[in-house]
């Protein structure tokens, strides 16, 4: 008789997720599928409502991620302004909008590093679940655990100073910014006391890549092969290949580093992304047209960005960035737990620019906002912690919004996630008679690595696809009811 | 004494924005009685950053909205010795004192306050019942603001859980 087995909820995931894995009559897999069972109707909530609330009511998607929501959907308002894309802005409008965006990529990443991966590196995927958790690592690495808390809380207050407070920051508005750095902001952030100040935080993020290195190096085989399948790759670069994670060009590498999608506009991503819906979630599954639904899903966030963009515009990073693609001789890294190297990179390179910008005077003056000819249609892109965000609104006569698509990362990731855990889930329970914690683990520990954010992700569709169908004997329908 | 009153929970999900409005209140009225030694703050969520936030507190009251089976409102003790939950979203009040105590070696007088709320769709504005609740949770720690003593010796006239 075949049996399944169910993990769930998935922990240190937020969200929830369920993983189910279907064996044959030999205990081999069969299938296995990482089903999204919760739902939001985001999408629906904002339209009606004036353009201008989208960047402080898309915050309510997420408690996590809401400046990632809130600049992605300025960018998309931007254009309803006639502000023009990113780029448009004016130099203050600019570069307040990316110190905040590298505040949350490192409260983000460093968030995800200390508090949920480095419990599976420090004492191993098979330890006893008791001692694998953050409160483990407090207890026997409590300097990590301290560096997590001031990282994460020196990324907040730099969202605090540049969007205004916490929640409900209105920092970005259509066109721009509202506001300068103030200088009693930017002094605590470059000279404040210890630990709190940018000099502490590249220290911090120099050692914590170092850390991860140094684990790579005894533990080499398993981070390279763990779950490791080739996939495409999507994220935003700068016109020039640069890593760019608040503005750029849609570009996409197959596993080997072909481009498949060559440094197009954003503002034309439905002529080359579709998104399809399966019955068993109620994620999508986003690809790209050319390559169709079976070729054409990819994988988005910091592997994949570390395998599209061709350098890094800052010198830690950029040094770190040589070692990394020297460990594939440049080709795409299609390793699932090179998730973290590449995160951590990033996380580097986010206090390389947030020092960089706290030194830019434009951030003390110069106009906040541009204006131009009003548009009905705005897209908005950026790369969130987890990966590409899409914002996109369309709006009538009286500036209320009619059309809302929001693309969110884990989205993007949900194909690749589902392949990961089927890759585990082949390698750790083909043929195994007893399914153990470890194992279970192991099909986490793939889903971790792309830092999945299931609350984004569930708004996807406009309304819950619940549909009850009733066959008799003779497999005649019934009865049907949908919701 | 340094007392912090923290409000957490998503205005935008109907009844779960009481922590937040609460705290909103409490902070506006203890602006205008010009009170001191209060810092009022306010977050979708907590986080680990909030261990070091409270750990230089004497009393730390958090306030949320409650599905329990409770009349309006109540307070308990949050002492980081039941069940810890944490992911990169959220963390529970035990989970952050808990972290408190490990990394900063502090143990500030912790209190949950639960809100009773009834409605919790993706729309703005707390439901009619539930307003009711936030009123009466309003009055009472007003009282409790004015006399912490109540909270930190968990005097009789604490409404417990």
């Amino acid at each position: 008789m075949s049996q399944k087995i169910t993990i769930e909820p998935v922990t240190r995931v937020e969200g929830h997720g369920k993983v189910t894995i279907h064996l044959d009559d030999n205990n081999n897999v069969t299938e296995s599928r990482f089903h999204i069972v919760e739902f939001r109707g985001f999408e629906r909530f904002v339209q009606g409502r004036p353009y201008w609330e989208a960047p402080v009511l898309v915050q309510r998607l997420c408690g996590i991620c809401p400046v990632s929501h809130h600049l992605a959907a300025a960018k998309a308002l931007d254009m309803l302004v006639g502000a023009g894309t990113g780029d448009g802005l004016t130099p203050t409008g600019e570069k307040m909008r990316r110190l905040m965006h590298y505040g949350q990529i490192f409260q983000s990443h460093a968030l995800h590093f200390f508090h949920l991966v480095s419990p599976d590196l420090l004492f191993g995927i098979d330890a006893d679940p008791a001692i694998r958790n953050v409160i483990g690592v407090v207890l026997e690495h409590k300097d990590l655990a301290v560096q997590g808390v001031m990282m994460r809380k020196f990324g907040q207050e730099i969202i605090r100073a540049t969007a205004g407070k916490k929640i409900h920051g209105t920092g970005a508005i259509p066109g721009g910014i509202n506001k300068h750095l103030s200088p009693e902001d930017k002094e605590a952030f470059l000279n404040g006391p210890d630990p709190l100040n940018i000099d502490q935080m590249l220290a911090w993020s120099q050692g914590v890549l170092d850390f991860f290195k140094d684990y790579y190096s005894k533990n080499k085989s398993f981070i390279d092969e763990f779950a490791s399948f080739p996939s495409n790759h999507l994220s935003l670069v700068r016109k020039d290949g640069a890593l760019d994670l608040y503005h750029g060009v849609l570009r996409a590498v197959d596993s080997e580093g072909n481009k498949i999608l060559n440094d197009v506009d954003y503002q034309d991503y439905e002529q080359y992304i579709e998104e399809e819906v399966r019955s068993w979630s109620y994620m999508k599954f986003p690809y790209l047209k050319s390559l169709g639904k079976e070729k054409g899903w990819y994988r988005v966030g910091p592997l994949a960005r570390l395998n599209t963009c061709e350098f890094i515009p800052s010198p830690l990073a950029q040094a770190e960035f040589e070692q990394y693609k020297a460990l594939t001789n440049g080709k795409p890294n299609n390793s699932c737990l090179h998730f973290h190297y590449a995160r951590l990179i990033e996380l580097l390179h986010s206090a390389e620019m947030m020092k960089e910008l706290l030194n830019d005077p434009d951030l003390m003056e110069g106009e906040l906002i541009t204006k131009g000819d009003k548009a009905y249609k705005g897209i908005g892109l950026l790369e969130a912690p987890r990966g590409t965000l899409f914002h996109h609104y369309e709006i009538n006569e009286l500036d209320q919004i009619t059309k809302a698509n929001l693309i969110v990362s884990t989205t993007n990731n949900n194909e690749p996630m589902n392949q990961s855990v089927n890759s585990v889930a082949h390698s750790w329970m083909d043929g195994k008679l007893e399914i153990t914690e470890p194992m279970m683990n192991a099909v986490e520990v793939a889903i971790r690595a792309y830092d999945p954010c299931l609350s984004c992700a569930t708004h996807a569709l406009g309304k819950m696809p619940l549909e009850v169908s009733l066959y008799d004997a003779n497999n005649k329908l019934i009865d049907r009811k949908r919701s | 004494m340094q007392i912090l009153i923290y409000g957490y929970g998503n205005p935008g999900r109907q009844d779960d924005g009481l922590g937040i409005a609460l705290v909103d209140r409490l902070e506006e009225w203890a602006s205008e009685k010009e009170l001191v030694g209060f810092e009022f703050e306010n977050n979708y969520q907590l986080n680990i950053e909030d261990s070091e936030a409270i750990s230089n507190k004497d009393l730390v009251i958090f306030a949320d909205a409650s599905e329990e089976e409770i009349d309006d409102f109540c307070l308990s003790v949050v002492d980081g010795k039941g069940k810890l939950s944490f992911t990169t979203h959220s963390a529970s009040p035990g989970y952050i004192v808990k972290l408190c105590k490990e990394l900063f070696q502090k143990e500030p007088h912790v209190l949950l306050l639960h809100i009773k709320g009834y409605e919790w769709e993706f729309r703005e504005g707390i439901s009619d019942r539930a307003k009711e609740n936030l009123d009466k949770a309003f009055v009472y720690m007003k009282k409790v603001l004015e006399h912490p003593e109540i909270a930190l010796e968990s005097k009789e006239e604490l409404k417990t859980c």
